[in-house]
């Protein structure tokens, strides 16, 4: 439900980038959404869809890389992948693992310009 | 200038090209490889997280610490708080933000002496959101106050994603709602340092079986420390109390 906050945030970003590297186009966002991160891919689309014309990313290609889920089991000093549901319970011995390694991100990694 | 002539076959090449001459762009459209990339690693804060790191930071430089409390409508969060506010009257002072859609009952019933408290009515918006915490902030008198308590509006799915610049999220589940409401509502589980488990005293009644519903806790909540209490009987509440007394002793 924050997806368009989360996209005016990113494409702020990117135009004062654009900026600072003398660059006149945003042609292409590179944005790493995690399982965890609450926030749906698709609804990202649809918001950066809505806020990019009439700025210099218009047009600008949006790559979502989607990173899954990894906790951590203690009793077994392992990672396991978890998927979206919330639940991290180690496949292997089925012990309820607090540490999450990653899923949460919500991060704008790699822009071109031009 | 230079020039270097090499025999290449039959064909003799002169190159009299400047080594450092620089290609001009050509004019007209950008051409895909005029692309330069820009590595980043831009956490993407929405406007509600930059304002909640905004008053984190507020409560930090005031020495107080904040404790969020979610869960159903009825849970016993207003009942909750006011037995610990007379529980800690003596030791800890407290301040008090409360939301609701409407009515300052809540309000009026968490009044004590000396204790600051504020109504937040939201006319209809379904959570507390961090820039409310901020005007919340704003009017209450916070003078030596350690301790704050915002009870969110009660709702067990949109005050999940909503930081509000707490320390600690505690999410009451009571006996009535049923044992599986934790995985039919894991967000607000998943984010919360404890959970609550009210109103025990009318468990038995209910038929509850208590260990399911810890289990289901654990099961989306490995993280958070567990209570099981009962506001109106006072079991349980000593570790309640406890747990919000390590909260401030550092």
């Amino acid at each position: 439900m924050h997806e368009l906050g989360i996209a005016e945030s990113a494409l702020q970003t990117a135009l004062e980038q654009a900026r600072l590297n003398q660059a006149t186009r945003v042609q292409c966002m590179v944005i790493r959404v995690g399982a965890l991160s609450g926030v749906d891919p698709e609804a990202l689309r649809f918001a950066f869809e809505a806020i990019l014309p009439g700025t210099a990313a218009e047009g600008a290609v949006l790559q979502i890389d989607p990173v899954p889920a990894v906790a951590y089991c203690p009793v077994c000093a392992k990672d396991f992948t978890t998927g979206t549901d919330h639940f991290f319970e180690c496949p292997k011995c089925g012990h309820l693992c607090p540490t999450v390694k990653q899923g949460r991100e919500l991060d704008l990694v790699r822009l071109e310009v031009s | 200038m230079h020039a270097k002539s090499k025999q290449n076959g039959h064909v003799i090449t002169v190159d009299v090209r400047d080594p450092t001459d620089v290609l001009p762009t050509p004019p007209g459209d950008d051409l895909p490889g005029a692309a330069r990339t820009i590595d980043l690693q831009v956490r993407l804060l929405d406007e509600n997280d930059r304002r909640a790191a905004k008053n984190r930071e507020f409560l930090k430089m005031r020495g107080i610490r904040a404790v969020n409390l979610v869960s159903s409508p009825g849970a016993g969060k207003t009942l909750l708080l006011e037995r610990t506010l007379d529980a800690l009257a003596d030791e800890v002072r407290c301040a008090v933000l409360v939301g609701d859609l409407e009515t300052d009952n809540d309000a009026r019933r968490l009044r004590r002496e000396g204790l600051p408290v504020a109504q937040i009515t939201t006319g209809g918006t379904c959570h507390l959101d961090a820039s409310m915490i901020a005007r919340g902030l704003a009017a209450l008198p916070l003078d030596s106050v350690k301790l704050l308590f915002i009870e969110n509006v009660g709702n067990l799915v949109c005050p999940a994603s909503f930081d509000l610049g707490e320390n600690r999220r505690i999410t009451l589940l009571t006996c009535t709602e049923g044992e599986d409401k934790p995985l039919k509502y894991p967000p607000i589980f998943t984010s919360a340092h404890a959970v609550v488990l009210s109103k025990i005293d009318i468990a038995a009644v209910l038929g509850f079986d208590r260990a399911l519903a810890l289990a289901n806790i654990r099961r989306v909540a490995p993280q958070a420390e567990v209570f099981s209490l009962s506001s109106r009987t006072g079991e349980g509440m000593d570790g309640w109390l406890n747990y919000l007394r390590g909260l401030i002793s550092f």
